[in-house]
């Protein structure tokens, strides 16, 4: 709740700030600023730049602030770390009362410190040590090694002076401490603000993470050999897709017999999400790369004949009869008119298809696969690894936006005639 | 005979709800070759489905379309087709819009070249002959299609309002410019319009169609045309002669579409 706090006063403040500045600077006067009426103007609405570069300073620096990341400047309160102490009084039961202290020492995650050594003090109570890690709690039998302990009568009745009671809590300075039913004291120090690694990792320790299986692999597979898995799948189920889809769109484009044929298969299949199909594909094929293969061809095949139908039937018809009408025959119609006119619509369904296998073999590596992204995040999640996990959804992530950029680049070179008619 | 003949046609469309229309009716006329026919009428006419029919698009219910003694049956490259908008193929420059016809017929290229060079000169486009055809403005790629048309060399050229989309400054050149094409290149032309000064510019003979069923109300000979030939046509239209058969004709349409809107208000 607090970060999303955070975020939208950044969202807000920032605008404001970012719109005080603007108005110092040098206006220019393109077509769109001179614009009066903007709002209701689709085409008036850019992407601010600075927007979009705060918006992703903004991403980093809360990931940071809450994780206790050096890459930011600040953070929120942390976990408490380093030695305390907190007294507890004890009571025996003809109502004497002494007091004791107990030394605390609460040490990093996996870097273990030996309780200190304390002396015991005066008076029947004696004095304690613990030792524990951060975010961590840990019971204390503070009794113990006291004169007068709980078998013989004794009870806890405050911590540094409040007055505690078994299933009672009170907070110190340094955490709280709550009394368990039997009269056991339980420390917990002070959590903080920010989260816990295993939850989320700071951004350096990612970066780490992912220079280092960069480096040495992830459960036998390089870093390369993972994702090289998933695009390999993706890119041959594609294109096999393409491949059987495209001239069965243009069979169905052109020919009542296709179309009767296949339409009802295809406006069936469609609707029908790819990832339910993995329980069957696996069932008929196994967790091998046949299975993988045929899921992501049936994914892109459906969108690649749909996408190739809908091409041929969007021709103009007045193409078609000026071809003609210039002595064209049909196969010239088809190589010449039919093909070209339909490459735009082709390609956008080839990035649909695209986006969608992208997302169907990661979904098929999670359920079950021996090497891929998705099943080293899978995998990595398994044991907690919370940093490998982050750092495969970035990578896809980035992968996917990767493929949709080429695409449309491909799109440019390609069909620059695409929306132009 | 040469020339192109229209011989008693019906055209009937059959609805998918058991209605029919009748767009056409009985329709004959005859043209002789180099013959620039203009064809007006209201909207819903069959204007476009007697063309339709000439260029092989459609058969027709009943009679038949004669050229230079064959009977139309199907699309032919000897009969050229000029299309409003949306006939040029975006994926080619200009120069392979306007190669078209020649490439499919399998001419040599160094001939194709020379034929598309000559028709891009004609039509004043040399400079734009690399640019993709949306780059160009709606008289440019008017202009194209006028030549990739002419670049088959057919016998008849049907035009479905080919200057309907253009504004009316772009529109009067492109006038002078069919004009001067249809004279030079000795064409016969069948041109549909909308508007009754362009039927009156350019056509030789005009023929005035009325709806429901779609039949030839009226027909005229024109001097204009001639006249207009490598002239200002705005001089043409201010002669006397010019605006009386304007008039006439513009009152004629306008009767016909008062009595259309009063029987659909009846019906309805
Ligand atoms: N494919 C078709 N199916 C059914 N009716 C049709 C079809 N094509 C045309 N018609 C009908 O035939 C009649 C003539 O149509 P046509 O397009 O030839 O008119 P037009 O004179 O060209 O009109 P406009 O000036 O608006 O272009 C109209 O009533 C139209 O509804
Ligand atoms: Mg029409």
């Amino acid at each position: 709740m607090i970060p999303f706090l955070i975020y939208v006063a950044i969202f807000i403040g920032s605008f404001f700030a970012v719109k005080a500045i603007a108005k110092g600077m040098t206006k220019t006067s393109d077509f769109t600023s001179l614009k009066t009426v903007t709002f209701g103007d689709e085409s008036a609405v850019t992407p601010n730049k600075v927007a979009s570069i705060i918006s992703i300073a903004t991403i980093f620096l809360l990931w940071g602030a809450f994780t206790g990341s050096w890459l930011t400047p600040i953070h929120v309160p942390g976990p408490f770390q380093g030695e305390g102490a907190f007294t507890y009084t004890a009571q025996t039961a003809d109502g004497t009362t002494d007091d004791a202290t107990v030394s605390v020492i609460v040490h990093a995650v996996g870097e273990p410190v030996d309780a200190p050594t304390v002396e015991p003090g005066d008076g029947f109570a004696k004095n304690d040590a613990m030792s524990l890690a951060v975010w961590r709690s840990d019971l204390i039998r503070v009794d113990r090694n006291d004169e007068v302990t709980r078998d013989d009568g004794a009870t806890v009745i405050a911590v540094n002076g409040q007055p505690i009671a078994p299933g009672g809590e009170v907070s110190i300075d340094i955490g709280s401490v709550s009394m368990t039913p039997k009269g056991t004291l339980n420390f917990e120090p002070a959590k903080g603000w920010q989260m816990e690694p295993i939850w989320l990792p700071p951004p350096e320790q990612v970066v780490y993470r992912l220079w280092n299986i960069a480096k040495d692999g992830y459960r036998n597979f390089t870093l390369f050999e993972h994702l090289g898995y998933s695009l390999f799948r993706v890119v041959v189920g594609f294109v096999l897709g393409a491949l059987v889809g495209i001239p069965l769109g243009y069979a169905m484009g052109l020919s009542n017999w296709f179309r009767g044929w296949f339409d009802p298969i295809v406006e069936f299949m469609r609707p029908v999400p790819p990832l339910a199909l993995i329980p069957l594909i696996i069932i008929w094929f196994g967790i091998g790369e046949t299975g993988k293969i045929i899921l992501l061809f049936l994914a892109s095949l459906w969108i690649m004949t749909i996408s190739a139908r809908s091409g041929v039937s969007g021709v103009n018809i007045s193409k078609i009869h000026a071809a003609y009408s210039l002595g064209a025959s049909k196969a010239q119609i088809m190589r010449h008119v039919i093909v070209p006119n339909s490459l735009p619509e082709i390609f956008t369904g080839a990035r649909v298809a695209m986006g969608v296998c992208w997302g169907t073999v990661v979904a098929a590596e999670l359920v079950a696969a021996e090497q891929g992204a998705g099943q080293m995040i899978v995998a990595a999640s398994k044991f907690q690894l919370t940093d490998i996990v982050i750092m495969g959804i970035i990578l896809i992530g980035i992968i996917g936006f990767g493929i949709d950029i080429l695409m449309r680049w491909g799109e440019r070179v390609l069909v620059p005639w695409k929306g132009k008619s | 005979m040469s020339g192109l003949s229209v011989e008693n046609i019906s055209m009937r469309f059959d609805l998918p709800n058991g209605a029919s229309v009748q767009a056409l009716q009985d329709v004959s006329l005859q043209l002789k070759e180099g013959e620039l026919l203009s064809v007006l009428g209201p909207s819903g006419c069959g204007k476009t489905t007697l063309l339709n029919i000439l260029a092989g698009f459609l058969a027709p219910t009943e009679g038949r379309i004669v050229i230079n003694n064959h009977t139309v049956t199907g699309p032919g490259a000897e009969r050229g087709m000029v299309f409003q908008k949306g006939a040029l193929f975006e994926w080619m420059s200009v120069r392979e819009n306007v190669g078209f016809g020649p490439r499919m017929k399998g001419m040599a290229n160094a001939k194709k070249n020379e034929i598309v060079n000559h028709l891009l000169d004609v039509v004043g486009l040399q400079d734009f002959k690399e640019k993709a055809v949306y780059e160009l403005s709606g008289g440019m790629q008017q202009r194209v299609a006028l030549a990739r048309c002419l670049a088959n060399e057919p016998d008849v050229i049907l035009m479905d309002e080919p200057l309907g989309a253009l504004d009316a400054l772009t529109r009067e050149k492109m006038q002078g410019l069919v004009l001067k094409l249809w004279k030079e290149t000795g064409k016969t032309i069948i041109l549909i319009t909308h508007s009754v000064e362009e039927a009156l510019l350019l056509g030789e003979r005009l023929i005035v169609m009325a709806p429901r069923p779609g039949r030839i109300h009226k027909e005229y000979e024109l001097p204009f045309a001639e006249r207009g030939v490598g002239a200002d046509l705005r001089e043409v239209k201010k002669s006397e002669s010019f605006a009386e058969t304007r008039d006439e004709i513009l009152s004629m349409i306008w009767d016909m579409e008062e009595e259309i809107m009063g029987r659909t208000e009846a019906t309805s």
